[in-house]
């Protein structure tokens, strides 16, 4: 393996996070803040130390770049980028332990919105700003956004291919223009121009303070959940709460999807199975949960809050956001368990969510049929199809090992959990696991939308920064790094 | 520029290395999904499967937008359909097919227009012309016209008893009698450039400028101009073959071809009335010695398979064969084949990407570009032509007051008909074209690049 290359995009990685930082530093400056301003100077200085020191020892890398450096370049970049991220956290003494610390900047990065801050105005706003901006530079790619903007490696780009598939979300990761930087820079400018129109709406017809507009604005983009009240979403105006579920649904659609519309291939976009499937699955969802409220909570809400809350709620969870408008624990039991389906299922492929993805779901359906009319009629050979085209049987094999793999991971670190000294409830357990591995935030019971994660032991804490890494990474990148066969020399 | 590759061959891998170097958007569209996957990981490029004929999948590759097409599958009518189609799409696009078929030379000439073809490229074809030319001047390995064929740079091997063994740099030109200029060595296997203390030994390869002219006066003076060439072996009678024989023929030439194949063997005496067909193994000595290797004034190797034609082409060398070529299919490692005693290489794959790299430059038409580009010395060093102009820097300088960067050797300057092998009081005007040789990887895209900052 090619460890100086590594290092080499290890030292940029670590530039970037100083500069992540600055912004967040001169709020905290402004504010008066001076706990956060010295965990951020001190961030600032040993992330640049840092980086210096890498791109010291990486002065001769050569440039030779394959599938595992890709793998082990992105998984590894994660981990570094949360532990420089943790320092302002815990150097400012907000939140004094470091796993603490940890554990809520890898939830900002993976945009899963968990949090172990019970207070969370407490923080001080720099630090609610680094929080949530960091759901917003996690939610398009980190690495992606480095294939956008460092100068063109020369003759040997392909390689940039691993790292964009090892970042970005979906069984078939492809280019949308030939060059990779001009597709890594489409992306961003897609997802910048949705951010912005977010944050304006939010200004003008939420009525939202304007610090409140960009934190909430880059919660919702990157499909994060980081809120900057205590009381989460609940206490801002109706028509806020209805652009946020309007945007949270939007940035769970498949930006390359996006891409075609601007291309102005509005047929073929509109007619995307995936996108058809995705809001099927949200106004069912919507619909069931509505009536169940409705039916078995008469007395709580009338009809506009119910629909509202009900699709805001649906929205939140299915792009794995995680924002909440009400406490929905105390919603009745088969509305919780409609949204414990929609935590597995994720959004889109391509987009800044988190889950399984509605493509690999849809895919496992027609597997499972196809396997199914296969015991009666063993001889007919049939295909898979997805928007008319072929899947390769490739592609099948690997989303049904990518579940395979999720499953196996889900349940281990559940039992690791559920061995936790805390002795939570069963609920709590599983809905942890659920919530950190598919990046949402808040689960049920004692990890509810009005709880936190602060009660889990350190250990417990550790494992479900790993979980949100696996569920952002989509798995194999994070695996990589604990396979013996990387490291290996042949 | 926005260019469609359709195929990814072997061909069609080199040239999305040479044109992805350029800097160029390239689409890729191929039915196999695995050589696609496989040039995607090396190059920055994105890819379509599918059938490159179809319209659906050409407006996948946004053939609305592209400025080029070029064809290079291995099947000559899927070329045409795919050129005619895409043009009929796009009438603003510029195609190229690769056509290898000798039955469709003519119609795909005559009726390029009705095919939608901007240009054909016949990688067999380029390689009998260039084998033919080699045939010309026996003696040298390789010969890379530039300026329009006024200047050129051989290659040359230094044997045993050549003069120039043992000769210094600075005595060269005393000894060979004429005006040249060695841009590049090959030895043992890396590419050096000469400076002022270089003494060339016994093994090297030179790359030497001349001029067109004083060619033979080259050969005469380094005592390597054989006979005038009379008959020739050519081993391998596929399309390569059939091209150069036709030429042979045509120059009063006799050629003995040794086939396996039976069929192909009648085909080719069908064909090709004039010349001798021998239906036979060539890998096993006996038959060579039977047809009589040793008298043969050249002896070119052009089976199907790389290693049969490096092992026949050694053998014919051992027998004291004067001038052996040897034809290469997949060119690839060649810093291992060059040290072989194979004689000349001539790789069909790089003539055409060559080619069509040149056209591209062409079509790009930017100020200070390169016009042509052949690689030198196993792929190790380039040799670039530039046409100075009004934004050259330096132009009317003595070279002597200029520095060059590193590893950059200026070749020759031609002044309209004029040849200058370039010494400290030469200078280049407007209008000139410069040959440039770099070595050890230094990108020079325009002619400013080669003058240190």
């Amino acid at each position: 393996m090619n460890y100086r290359i590594i290092f080499r995009i290890h030292a940029w990685i670590l530039g970037f996070d100083a500069v992540f930082m600055l912004p967040a530093l001169i709020i905290s400056a402004c504010t008066g803040d001076m706990p956060a301003v010295k965990g951020f100077a001190a961030g600032i200085l040993i992330s640049i130390a840092a980086a210096g020191f890498l791109a010291f020892v990486s002065r001769k890398a050569e440039r030779r770049f394959f599938a595992r450096e890709g793998l082990v370049a992105t998984g590894l970049a994660w981990i570094v980028l949360s532990l420089a991220g943790a320092l302002p956290f815990w150097i400012s003494g907000r939140i004094p332990n470091f796993f603490d610390a940890f554990f809520e900047i890898v939830s900002g990065f993976t945009t899963t919105g968990a949090s172990v801050v019970a207070d969370v105005e407490a923080l001080g706003k720099g630090l609610l700003y680094f929080r949530s901006f960091s759901h917003w530079v996690g939610g398009m790619g980190v690495l992606v956004f480095f294939l956008a903007i460092i100068p063109a490696g020369g003759k040997h780009d392909g390689y940039m291919l691993h790292i964009l598939r090892a970042e970005s979300p979906g069984p078939s990761v492809n280019k949308m223009v030939p060059k990779m930087r001009q597709t890594a820079g489409i992306l961003y400018i897609m997802y910048c121009t949705l951010t912005v129109l977010d944050v304006l709406m939010l200004l003008v017809f939420g009525r939202m303070e304007v610090f409140d507009a960009f934190c909430i604005a880059f919660g919702t983009a990157g499909t994060g959940g980081f809120a900057v009240l205590n009381s989460g979403l609940s206490t801002y105006t109706p028509a806020a709460q209805d652009i946020t579920t309007v945007f949270m649904l939007l940035f769970g659609v498949n930006f390359g999807l996006y891409y075609m519309m601007v291309m102005r291939q509005f047929k073929t976009a509109l007619k995307d199975e995936e996108l058809h499937a995705y809001f099927g699955i949200v106004a069912l969802a919507v619909v069931c949960i509505a009536l169940n409220i409705w039916h078995r909570m008469p007395e709580a809400m009338n009809l506009e809050s119910t629909i509202r809350h009900s699709a805001f709620q649906v929205a939140s969870i299915i792009t794995t956001t995680g924002y909440s408008t009400v406490d929905f624990d105390l919603w009745p039991g088969f509305s919780k368990a409609i949204l414990m389906c929609l935590m597995f299922v994720g959004a889109s492929a391509g987009s800044t969510g988190g889950g399984i993805k509605v493509v690999r779901v849809t895919l496992l359906f027609k597997s499972i049929r196809r396997n199914a009319h296969q015991i009666f009629h063993p001889h007919e050979v049939r295909v898979i199809r997805m928007n008319g085209a072929r899947v390769s049987e490739q592609t099948v094999t690997n989303v049904t090992s990518y579940l395979a793999a999720y499953v196996i991971i889900v349940i281990g670190s559940f039992l690791l959990i559920a061995a936790d000294r805390g002795n939570f409830s069963l609920t709590t357990d599983f809905s942890a696991v659920m919530a950190t591995f598919n990046n949402i935030g808040p689960g049920f019971d004692q990890v509810g939308a009005t709880q936190n994660f602060s009660a889990f032991s350190n250990f417990s804490k550790v494992i479900l920064s790993l979980d949100m890494l696996f569920g952002r990474l989509e798995i194999f990148p994070i695996l990589a790094l604990f396979s013996a066969s990387t490291y290996r020399r042949t | 520029m926005k260019i469609i590759i359709a195929g990814v061959g072997k061909v069609g891998a080199m040239l999305v290395m040479q044109l992805s170097a350029e800097g160029h958007d390239l689409t890729l569209i191929d039915k196999d999904p695995n050589a696609l996957e496989s040039t995607m990981e090396r190059y920055d490029v994105m890819s379509v499967t599918g059938n490159c004929a179809s319209m659906e999948v050409l407006r996948t590759a946004g053939v609305m937008d592209a400025e080029l097409l070029i064809t290079m599958t291995g099947a000559d009518e899927l070329n045409l359909l795919c050129c005619m189609t895409a043009h009929g799409m796009n009438p603003k696009l510029y195609t190229i097919a690769r056509i290898r078929t000798p039955d469709y030379l003519e119609s795909t000439y005559a009726l390029r227009k009705m095919f939608a073809l901007s240009l054909t490229v016949n990688p067999e074809r380029q390689t009998a012309r260039e084998i033919d030319r080699l045939l010309r001047y026996p003696g040298f390995l390789k010969r890379e016209p530039f300026a329009n064929g006024l200047v050129e740079i051989v290659e040359i091997r230094v044997d045993k008893n050549s003069p120039l063994k043992d000769v210094p740099l600075s005595q060269f030109s005393s000894v060979v009698q004429t005006q040249v200029l060695i841009c590049a060595a090959v030895r043992d296997g890396k590419a050096i450039t000469p400076t002022g203390d270089f003494v060339v030994r016994e093994g090297d390869r030179l790359f030497v400028t001349a001029s067109a002219t004083n060619l033979s006066a080259l050969l005469l003076s380094i005592g390597l101009a054989p006979p005038k060439i009379k008959n020739v072996i050519i081993i391998g009678g596929g399309r390569n073959c059939y091209y150069l024989t036709q030429m042979l023929l045509k120059e009063g030439i006799r050629v003995k071809i040794i086939e396996r194949d039976r069929a192909r063997c009648e085909h080719l005496a069908e064909v090709l009335p004039g010349a001798t067909i021998i239906q036979d193994d060539a890998s096993t000595s006996a038959v060579l010695d039977r047809e009589k290797i040793r008298q043969a004034d050249a002896v070119i190797t052009m089976t199907g398979l790389d290693e049969l034609n490096i092992m026949l082409s050694m053998y014919a060398n051992q027998q004291k064969v004067p001038q052996v070529i040897t034809k290469l299919g997949r060119a690839e490692n060649m810093e291992l084949i060059g040290v072989l005693p194979v004689g000349g290489i001539v790789s069909p794959k790089e003539l055409c990407c060559n080619t069509i790299t040149r056209y591209v430059r062409a079509m790009k038409n930017q100020v200070g570009a390169a016009v042509t580009v052949h690689t030198i010395a196993d792929g190790q060093a380039e040799a670039i032509e530039f046409i100075i102009d009004a934004n050259t820097k330096h132009i009317g300088e003595p070279l002597k007051q200029i520095s060059l960067k590193k590893n950059i050797l200026l070749a020759s300057i031609t002044h309209g008909r004029n040849i200058i092998i370039p010494h400290g009081d030469s200078m280049f005007q407007l209008g000139d074209r410069i040959v440039v040789v770099s070595s050890n990887g230094q990108l020079i895209h325009q002619v400013n690049d080669i003058f240190m900052a």
